[in-house]
């Protein structure tokens, strides 16, 4: 298999695994909660690492996936007090545990391998080349085989618990009164997006990755009012997204990750502008028709 | 230790540092209170993420590091990203905060791109250029002091002078235009004075953390005073102290990098705020919500032993 091939495959997965929480994030409208867990995983990984001292353990991955659930925990402990507002909520504890973070990686940079530039930024381009080794037999790039683990996890989570998800999405309080706990739900969904946060730090690096998250997600969001299309949309999006990415980062010799955001805005704010049901020109139509039909009536009264 | 403080506070390089931070944390405690206020605090930190393609644009025309221009690079893209983002959240159905966050990582991935391009170029010039991710407080220089001082001192005169328009629009949008005044203008102005803010911090905090800055000196001023004045007045002290706290920490300690020592003093002042204010404290809170538990109980011990009888 060729280089281009194997990064085209695995950023297929990590786009794929991420657009699918993407899509309740989006629904929800709680994407910047998902912002602050891709910077807080990052202490996770760090003090996992102190622990355990080795970067491809598993521990490593519960550890940062169990401090994005506790981000997501103090947030709503800070919410709940009403002494700030949501979003200055997330602007507090996000800043803490991602500055925390970067000052226990500086300290110790000298010691430990792991810098701060692969951890936020990722590189695609040197994933194919860290092999996973099980019993001696080569079975492919970690990367590869981890984000399709997590992929696995995510699509198990989704087509369990699809009922749960659309009802507490669209309505949480109709939800509870019919038994189901949106709180459940949230934290289930919010442990995924850590689970895939963590899993996608080396290749992608915890700032893109809610680029990856919400742009398949909006895109499809912006085309379709049905949860299941949009779901099936999101991934074709990822898809293409990842497919186009890879190819201009190799043409260019850049950042393939961040030519992969790139794509990803440029499909979407096409998605925004030409949307047939809910884009930018369609919108402007529909408000001056309306306007006019009110004018005229207005004029008629008179 | 006290030495070493003292010695420090005489050397030229931490006072030029310090102070930079120090009026960098005043300027975006002041301007910072108005957005948090406002609930849009979040848009600092998709700010501050999308001037980077702004940053490496600029290097690329002039093909060196002049200050200037990367900084009205990081402005211009700044611009466009906050233009973007309110015309996804006001014109159709797409949330704030997913244009927030789409914005955000679209524009650092083509800052990525850019700087990688950039990497590759055979130029010697661009060293260094990617300090504007983490930032590098020590690198800071008094022209650069000098240039945030400067910048600061008119936003602050801004805001002292649009300081009616500033309170209208913060709390009551719809009452201010009833009474004549440009929505958009004041907008605009708070648009750019946060842009400038955040742009000024790049180069000492960096991209990922300046934002922190904007919300952090309000929240805790919030936690102390009801009144607008008092709370823009404590930002900015809170704001200040941290500053040039937060240097002090990372120049004393070993390997402490400035820009997230100083989050983390402003984390301590926004924590205890939040846990400590005699009035909206949470400790004070819960106190006063025991007290009251208690005398309703009594007084519902007191009507029961009342009907016995």
């Amino acid at each position: 298999m060729s280089i281009i091939t194997e990064i085209t495959l695995i950023a297929v997965v990590v786009s794929i695994a991420c657009a699918l929480p993407g899509v309740f994030l989006v629904l929800r409208g709680t994407t910047m909660v998902s912002d602050a867990i891709t910077h807080t995983v990052l202490l996770g990984i760090v003090i996992a690492f102190f622990i355990t001292r080795d970067l491809n353990s598993p521990l490593l991955l519960i550890g940062a996936t169990l401090t994005g659930v506790f981000t997501v925990w103090a947030i709503e402990a800070l919410q709940r007090t009403k002494l700030l507002g949501d979003d200055a909520a997330i602007g507090v504890v996000f800043p803490l545990f991602f500055s925390i973070a970067i000052i226990l990686i500086t300290r110790f940079t000298g010691d430990i391998h792991l810098d701060q530039d692969t951890v936020l930024m990722g590189e695609l381009a040197f994933a194919p080349f860290r092999r996973l080794t099980v019993f001696g037999i080569d079975i492919g790039a970690r990367a590869f085989v981890t984000m399709l683990v997590i992929l696995l996890i995510n699509t198990g989570f989704v087509a369990l618990f699809y009922k749960e998800l659309k009802v507490t999405t669209f309505d949480a309080a109709f939800a509870a009164a019919l038994g189901f706990s949106p709180a459940l739900i949230y934290y289930g969904l919010m442990t995924l997006v850590s689970l895939t946060a963590v899993g996608a730090y080396d290749s992608v690096g915890s700032i893109l990755v809610v680029g990856f998250m919400v742009g398949p997600g909006l895109t499809a969001y912006l085309l379709t009012h049905e949860l299941k299309k949009m779901i099936g949309l999101a991934v074709v999006f990822a898809v293409i997204n990842s497919v186009i990415g890879v190819r201009l980062a190799f043409a260019m010799d850049s950042s393939i990750a961040g030519m992969i955001a790139v794509v990803t805005g440029v499909t979407c704010l096409i998605a925004f502008i030409f949307s047939p049901k809910k884009g930018l020109i369609k919108s402007t139509i529909t408000r001056k028709r309306e306007q006019k039909i009110f004018d005229d009536k207005i004029k008629n009264i008179g | 230790m006290w030495n070493q403080i003292i010695a420090l506070f005489s050397d030229y390089t931490f006072q030029i540092v310090a102070l930079g931070t120090g009026f960098l944390g005043l300027l975006s405690g002041v301007v910072g209170t108005f957005v948090t206020l406002k609930k849009e605090s979040l848009l600092g930190d998709a700010l501050s993420h999308s001037a980077l393609p702004g940053i490496g644009i600029g290097f690329l025309l002039i093909q060196s590091k002049e200050l200037i221009v990367l900084l009205l690079g990081a402005a211009v893209s700044g611009l466009l990203a906050t233009g973007l983002i309110h015309l996804m959240s006001k014109k159709t159905t797409v949330k704030f905060d997913s244009a927030l966050s789409l914005v955000l990582s679209s524009f650092f991935g083509l800052g990525l791109v850019i700087m990688t391009y950039i990497q590759g170029s055979p130029n010697a010039q661009q060293a260094g250029l990617d300090n504007f991710i983490f930032g590098q407080a020590s690198a800071m220089l008094i022209r650069d002091v000098r240039l945030i001082a400067i910048v600061g001192i008119i936003i602050l005169l801004l805001v002292g002078l649009f300081w009616k328009e500033f309170k209208l629009f913060t709390f009551d949008s719809d009452f201010g235009k009833t009474m004549g005044y440009s929505e958009r203008f004041v907008e605009m102005l708070l648009s750019t004075m946060v842009v400038l803010t955040i742009i000024l911090g790049l180069e000492s905090v960096g991209v990922i953390l300046v934002s922190a800055l904007l919300i952090g000196p309000a929240v805790a001023a919030r936690q102390w005073s009801d009144r607008l004045n008092i709370v823009v007045i404590l930002a900015g002290i809170v704001g200040f102290v941290s500053g040039i706290s937060g240097t002090l920490i990372s120049s004393i300690g070993n390997r402490i990098p400035t820009g997230p020592s100083i989050v983390v003093v402003l984390s301590v002042f926004v924590l205890s705020s939040l846990f400590f204010s005699p009035k909206r404290g949470i400790i004070a809170k819960r106190s006063s919500y025991r007290k009251q538990k208690r005398t309703i109980e009594q007084k519902l011990q007191a009507l029961k032993e009342g009907q016995i009888k």
